[in-house]
């Protein structure tokens, strides 16, 4: 039996070109950027065209892309960074934001900050109206997300900068599960920082970068040598900032073509579960192409996802797993609170390069049976 | 019969040797094996550390030795509705549940095997120390051959429906050698610390855990004759035959519990292990479960443990209706206690039990025992 993989939000298989770029970097550039002799040039050089090349297609310059182990790092560094050395005030995120936003929040909190959540609409996106009646003067930062990576709604991030326009509070977005399926220009978009990650578009693990509009006071978080302009200390990982740059020059070249594949697939896996007569409900509105989140009704998430993995469909839900038990979304609940049944029964599957239509047809075929079978 | 590698087979695993063991036997056996860590208890600390996490922890990397898939479920809903609500209401009457057997019961071989089943499994294995033998179409239990390890006590409400869905790769296993077997392959587990006690209280303290379910309500310590000794801290901290913890000084033998009065939250005390009042002829037992699924219609003699450990005693069964036994004593028993189990053998077959509701002497009921 074929394994087929429906958890592309999760993470991706690398791209063969991706590992092509890293090997020769592995092989012959040892060099620490640090270093003032050649071999640290040449591993300098590396970082500096990759910085160039990431910076140029999100419309930033290259002093703002500050490379990280990943998408946690960079909202941690985003968040703390700019609130680091201001007095303790007001911080608004939403209830739905990525554990790497919501706990450092919480972190926050302890220290004596005051963070306010907006919650979700029923479809899940955030009014920005209520992040707008939820500033106050001494707001110091707002952070909102650009796809929620349960359910793969857009947020209404340009919408938010625009009303933050005149407000001196920063804006940070959490656009890890954005890269390569919406359009990100940061400068029209009017962010000041932007999380983003390389596992997720096909790119190595351990990689991954905050874009820090130019001039904005962001503290570091970890102290040792002055790389990444004293933001970021520790030798940088060059061969993964290789195949970063590959990454994310790859999704700039067939996106449109790439979207609508994603599209087509989720499309063609609901037609599918509708031919076999699988009730379900999509979890959202105005998601994503590569992510849909779908709730069974009167099924169990665990009974459901086991099956599906014994039956070598890897998909996943909710987002936290405590002792491997899956905890009840955080996102869900607060889309549907007074449905908590949708907690329980909901599952993600999400679309990807490791897809083509006749797996993903193949998979909701699994999925239909394992419905069927559970549902007697 | 299907071949192994088509039987797929669904391993209770808790993290500890035993059922590593287990998956580690039936994987070598060429079974279809998935092992499933259950999660019944929250008891997350206030530094965010939970035994279940790091239990889990553990089959993670014990399933990843043996290359087999793992999974959690999570039962605590159901633990809490059908084990803890019966363990906190019968210690608010009084009596001395034992939490195991319901757990066996209710979770172990009913929700988690109806879990295990939609998985497609064809049986559902543990690391108990029991065994299973089909017998003419009859699935009968018996005791693991390690004496000293025996879990069928625990495992008296199963019935035939679980009997011949269930695995038991230990049984046939001293202890000893399953810690060998763990240590020669290397399993992570091979070393680690065997459970105690009750699984949701763990190492914390008894009395400490009730009191945060159950208000304690403290009265008076006496004597059958009515001599007061002294304060109880509330009668679901005391057990029949129980020594510890009375602090009645003084002369003489030292002092045991030997009865409860409910109504009047009185705790009875008497001197002497051998105090007269621990001492019954028989039993009335409810809940009563035949493992074979057949009842028996007429008394017979058998062997009986009302402890789990303890040797067997001779005794004569009389059922007196579907749901209940009276067992009466070849020789007195010392401590019979409502509210634990009551297993039948005859030879290795353990028959079924029941649980203690009532405990006799000279044909009356012994009323002091509550």
């Amino acid at each position: 039996m074929e394994a087929i993989y429906l958890d592309h939000a999760a993470t991706t298989p690398v791209h063969e070109e991706v590992i092509e770029a890293m090997i020769p970097v592995y092989r012959e550039v040892f060099g620490n950027p640090s270093s003032i002799h050649q071999h640290g040039r040449k591993a300098r050089q590396i970082l500096d065209e990759a910085r160039r090349n990431i910076a140029s297609v999100l419309g930033a310059n290259e002093k703002e892309i500050i490379f990280t182990s990943g998408g946690t790092e960079a909202d941690n560094l985003a968040i703390f960074g700019v609130t680091e050395n201001t007095g303790k005030s007001h911080i608004i995120t939403t209830s739905i934001e990525h554990h790497a936003v919501l706990h450092t929040m919480q972190e926050l909190e302890k220290q004596g900050w005051e963070v306010t959540y907006v919650d979700p609409e029923p479809d899940g996106a955030v009014d920005p109206e209520k992040i707008e009646a939820a500033l106050r003067e001494d707001t110091v930062l707002v952070s909102v997300m650009m796809v929620n990576n349960e359910t793969g709604v857009k947020q209404p991030v340009e919408r938010i900068a625009d009303i933050l326009e005149d407000h001196t509070a920063y804006f940070h977005s959490d656009a890890v599960q954005a890269l390569g399926i919406e359009d990100i220009d940061v400068k029209t978009m009017n962010v000041d920082l932007m999380a983003f990650s390389g596992h997720k578009i096909s790119g190595p693990k351990g990689i991954g970068f905050l874009y820090a509009t130019e001039g904005i006071p962001l503290k570091s978080r970890t102290f040792g040598g002055e790389q990444e302009r004293k933001r970021r200390a520790g030798t940088e990982n060059v061969q993964a900032v290789k195949g970063l740059e590959k990454a994310v020059q790859l999704l700039k070249d067939n996106k449109q073509e790439r979207v609508e594949e994603y599209s087509k697939y989720k499309t063609l896996f609901l037609e599918t579960l509708n031919d076999q007569e699988v009730p379900y409900q999509v979890n959202g509105m105005n998601a994503v192409a590569s992510i849909v989140n779908l709730s069974f009704s009167d099924m169990n998430v665990e009974t459901m996802l086991t099956n599906f993995d014994l039956e070598k469909v890897s998909a996943s839900s909710g987002s936290a797993c405590t002792a491997g038990s899956v905890e009840p979304s955080h996102v869900l609940s607060a889309m549907f609170p007074e449905e908590p049944e949708r907690m329980t029964n909901s599952i993600r599957f999400s679309f990807g390069a490791a897809n083509d239509e006749a797996n993903v047809k193949e998979a909701a075929m699994r999925v239909a049976a394992i419905y069927t079978r559970l549902n007697k | 019969m299907k071949e192994p590698k088509d039987t797929r087979v669904v391993v209770g695993m808790s993290g500890g040797v035993d059922s590593s063991v287990a998956a580690l036997l039936l994987k070598e056996q060429g079974y279809d094996v998935v092992g499933i860590f259950m999660k019944n208890w929250d008891d997350t600390d206030e530094n965010g550390v939970c035994t279940a996490t790091e239990d889990y922890e553990d089959v993670i990397r014990v399933c990843n030795q043996l290359d087999i898939p793992y999974y959690a479920v999570n039962f605590e809903k159901q633990y809490w509705d059908k084990v803890f609500t019966y363990f906190l209401d019968e210690y608010k009457a009084g009596r001395t549940p034992n939490p195991d057997v319901m757990c066996n019961k209710e979770i172990k071989f009913k929700a988690f095997m109806e879990h295990a089943m939609s998985l497609g499994a064809d049986y559902l294995a543990t690391g108990h120390y029991a065994r299973v033998r089909e017998n003419e179409g009859v699935y009968e239990m018996l005791r693991g051959v390690d004496d000293n390890k025996d879990q069928t006590y625990f495992l008296n409400q199963l019935d035939q429906n679980a009997l011949s869905k269930t695995m038991f790769p230990l049984g046939d296993i001293p202890k000893p050698e399953v810690r060998e077997i763990a240590l020669r392959n290397g399993l992570a587990t091979a070393k680690k610390k065997d459970s105690t006690g009750i699984c949701f209280i763990g190492e914390r303290n008894f009395k400490e855990f009730l009191s945060e379910y159950l208000p304690a309500q403290p009265g008076k310590m006496q004597t059958l004759s009515g001599e007061v000794k002294g304060e109880h801290d509330g009668l679901m901290y005391y057990t029949l035959g129980q020594r510890q913890g009375l602090g009645i000084g003084g002369a003489g033998d030292p002092w045991f519990v030997v009865g409860k009065n409910i109504q009047d939250n009185i705790l009875y005390v008497g001197q002497g292990f051998d105090h007269e009042a621990l001492y019954s002829e028989a039993l009335v037992a409810t809940e009563v479960n035949w493992t074979t699924g057949k009842a028996p219609e007429e008394p017979f003699t058998c062997t009986a443990k009302f402890r789990y450990r303890q040797k067997d005693s001779s005794v004569t069964v009389y059922p007196l209706s579907e749901d209940q036994v009276k067992v009466v004593f070849d020789a007195r028993e010392r401590a019979i206690t409502p509210g634990q189990a009551v297993v039948f053998y005859d030879g290795d077959v353990c028959l079924g039990g029941a649980t203690i509701d009532e405990v006799e002497k000279n044909n009356q009921p012994m009323s002091h025992v509550g």
